[in-house]
């Protein structure tokens, strides 16, 4: 239904948000990876004291301060869209939203504001050991951040511990701990964080073998390699563990956006994982009869394995979530999509109803309807859409975008433990033709960390909040044109302010590392 | 005591800040940014809805027909 917004101030309105969101994510991943990667540097030169590690962390925590910098506050523009282009969803989800984002901007914001200072105006001023730990507080200031920002947008996908409030026409947090600790928070955080690592220790190991390809200061690229490929390959490893829990949630919490990342129109007992494939671009609908795939190639019953930890487990594909009538984890039979819209229906009536009885005074009649609103609650935001087919995200674009998460987070562990291998067994540094793949392997950290977002986000549709409130539902009903008009003045603000930050970083790289003379010395034997 | 630490503090910002070479960069960046965020998109791209519908019991009545409306 929906019939009063259009399609297009739907459209344009999450294209503006998807731009605001991607912007952001190039700056706060590298944040949370150069924190891990500086931070470890100091540390070997707390511990030795040797000086060729302070300036190998001074110059990486230089690079940090550009990213932050540029970076910082472009999160706020999201919020302000919250408000603005979303109102109904953010008076809708209540303080469940606001008091992560409320702990994040009082909490982290200041732990990050005031450590990061005495990380950059403290040397040789505080103590080796304060300074350090003001170094580990501002990285851990920054991924306290990403846990409450993580925490608002997991309870989107998975809502718990709350009521909704009729009367308030709010959502209240009656379980703290639930919203903050739900099983899709933790694994969503994890997940996350890791990446972030991930990218971090690719971009570290790509300026470092950039300096390796112009032969200069070699002995600092080297050091830098051999903490960086570490994080990076214990975090890789890390991502691919958190991934398949990630798989293993997504598939209780959400089943559709599994359906649709697997292009599963037809599910069953032990389903094969399509590790290749093509789609095909004439399926057009989940019922229209025709073949999902041009061609592909399955790990034979591995998605059962890794959706419900059985070979021969049940996985339900887009057809039978629609249909419904299988037997859900906890025993119960699926409703199909056609009953859930009618609940919906059901419960927005109740709704309408309960608000107009408490208003004339008819508080027996309003209990009444009140107690139907909250039965068919669950199924709110399935009363907003017209048709079952509605309830199907995207197939393509998750389709593809998972593949090529996945395939470059295997790559990324082969990258790192190359790496890793010559630079503690060989001279990396005679290794050219691995100086381009890690500099070509920067922009596909970045490309690996926007794609997991694609499918976390673009694979929700049509939800703000899963089941209780579709996008057509949670949009204000602003003038397209003025949507319009600001996307292109963020289009524009941000890539300004991304050519700043690439022009100011590799000024920066440049320049290189402080020099010590018995660094130039080595680099001069190397 | 207490206005040494203070005064410290404040010393220690101070020289942070006059030693910048880089950072004055990065701060005129900053600046930048913020004013265009909160100055020329919240005044004038920004549209305080649920601001115009009053105290809470008006937002609460505001979205109630909006979510009501947009079923029918």
């Amino acid at each position: 239904m929906v019939e009063n917004i259009s399609g297009s101030l739907i459209d344009w309105s999450r294209a503006q948000f998807a731009l605001t969101a991607a912007y952001h994510w190039l700056f706060v991943p590298l944040t949370l990876g150069l924190a891990v990667v500086m931070g470890l540097m100091e540390t070997v030169y707390y511990k030795t004291g040797d000086e060729k590690w302070k300036r190998t962390a001074r110059f990486w925590m230089k690079l940090f301060g550009i990213n932050f910098a540029v970076g910082v506050a472009t999160g706020l523009i999201l919020e302000f869209q919250f408000g603005t282009n979303w109102s109904n969803y953010s008076w809708f989800v209540g303080d469940i939203f606001g008091a992560p984002l409320a702990i994040e901007g009082i909490v982290a914001f200041f732990m990050e504001a005031t450590f990061i200072a005495v990380m950059f105006f403290g040397w040789n001023k505080v103590s080796r050991g304060f300074h350090l730990a003001s170094t580990w507080l501002t990285g851990l200031g920054a991924t306290i951040s990403a846990w409450w920002i993580l925490v608002a947008n997991s309870w989107m996908q998975d809502p718990v511990g709350m009521v909704f409030n009729p009367d308030t026409m709010r959502n209240e947090m009656v379980d703290f701990w639930a919203v903050a600790t739900s099983d899709t928070a933790v694994v969503k955080f994890l997940h996350t964080v890791l990446s972030g690592w991930v990218l971090g220790a690719v971009f570290v190991v790509g300026v470092s073998c950039w300096f390796l390809w112009k032969r200069r200061d070699k002995a600092f690229a080297v050091r830098s390699i051999k903490v960086a490929a570490s994080v990076g390959l214990v975090a890789a490893l890390l991502l691919a563990w958190t991934g398949d829990s990630s798989a293993y949630n997504v598939a209780k919490t959400q089943p559709m956006k599994l359906a649709a990342i697997e292009g599963l129109y037809e599910g069953g007992n032990g389903i094969g994982l399509v590790g290749v494939g093509v789609l095909n671009p004439s399926k057009e609908r989940w019922d229209d009869g025709e073949d999902a795939f041009l061609m592909k190639m399955e790990i034979p019953r591995m998605l059962s394995l890794l959706a419900t930890r059985d070979m021969d487990g049940y996985v339900p594909g887009i057809g039978d979530i629609i249909r419904g009538g299988y037997q859900l984890p906890d025993g119960t039979t699926a409703l199909s999509a056609q009953e859930k819209i009618e609940r919906g229906r059901s419960a927005i009536a109740s709704l309408a109803d309960y608000r107009r009885l408490r208003a004339e005074g008819d508080t027996a009649a309003a209990s009444a309807a009140r107690a139907e609103l909250m039965e068919d609650m669950p199924y709110f935001g399935y009363g907003y859409l017209s048709a079952p087919g509605e309830t199907v995200p995207p197939v393509g674009i998750n389709f593809y975008s998972f593949r090529v998460m996945v395939i470059l987070g295997g790559y990324f562990i082969a990258f790192f433990a190359v790496v890793l291998f010559l630079a503690f067994k060989r001279d990396i540094s005679r290794f050219r033709w691995l100086h381009v793949v890690a500099l070509v392997t920067i922009p596909l950290g970045y490309i690996a960390t926007q794609t997991g977002w694609i499918v976390a986000e673009v694979g929700r549709q049509p939800w703000t909040i899963q089941d209780l409130l579709p996008v057509g539902a949670a949009v204000s009903g602003l003038e397209v044109g003025s949507v319009r008009t600001t996307f292109f003045i963020f289009a524009i603000l941000f890539t300004v302010l991304l050519i700043a930050e690439i022009g100011i970083m590799l000024r920066e790289i440049r320049r290189g590392p402080e020099q010590a003379a018995s660094d130039v010395s080595n680099d001069k034997k190397a | 005591m207490r206005n040494n630490v203070l005064v410290r503090i404040y010393r220690f910002y101070l020289d942070g800040f006059r030693s910048m070479t880089l950072g004055r960069t990065l701060w005129v960046l900053i600046l930048v940014k913020l004013f265009v965020m909160f100055v020329i998109l919240k005044l004038f791209f920004f549209p305080d809805f649920l601001g115009r519908a009053g105290d809470d019991a008006g937002k609460a009545d505001y979205v109630a027909n909006e979510l009501v409306e947009r079923m029918e």
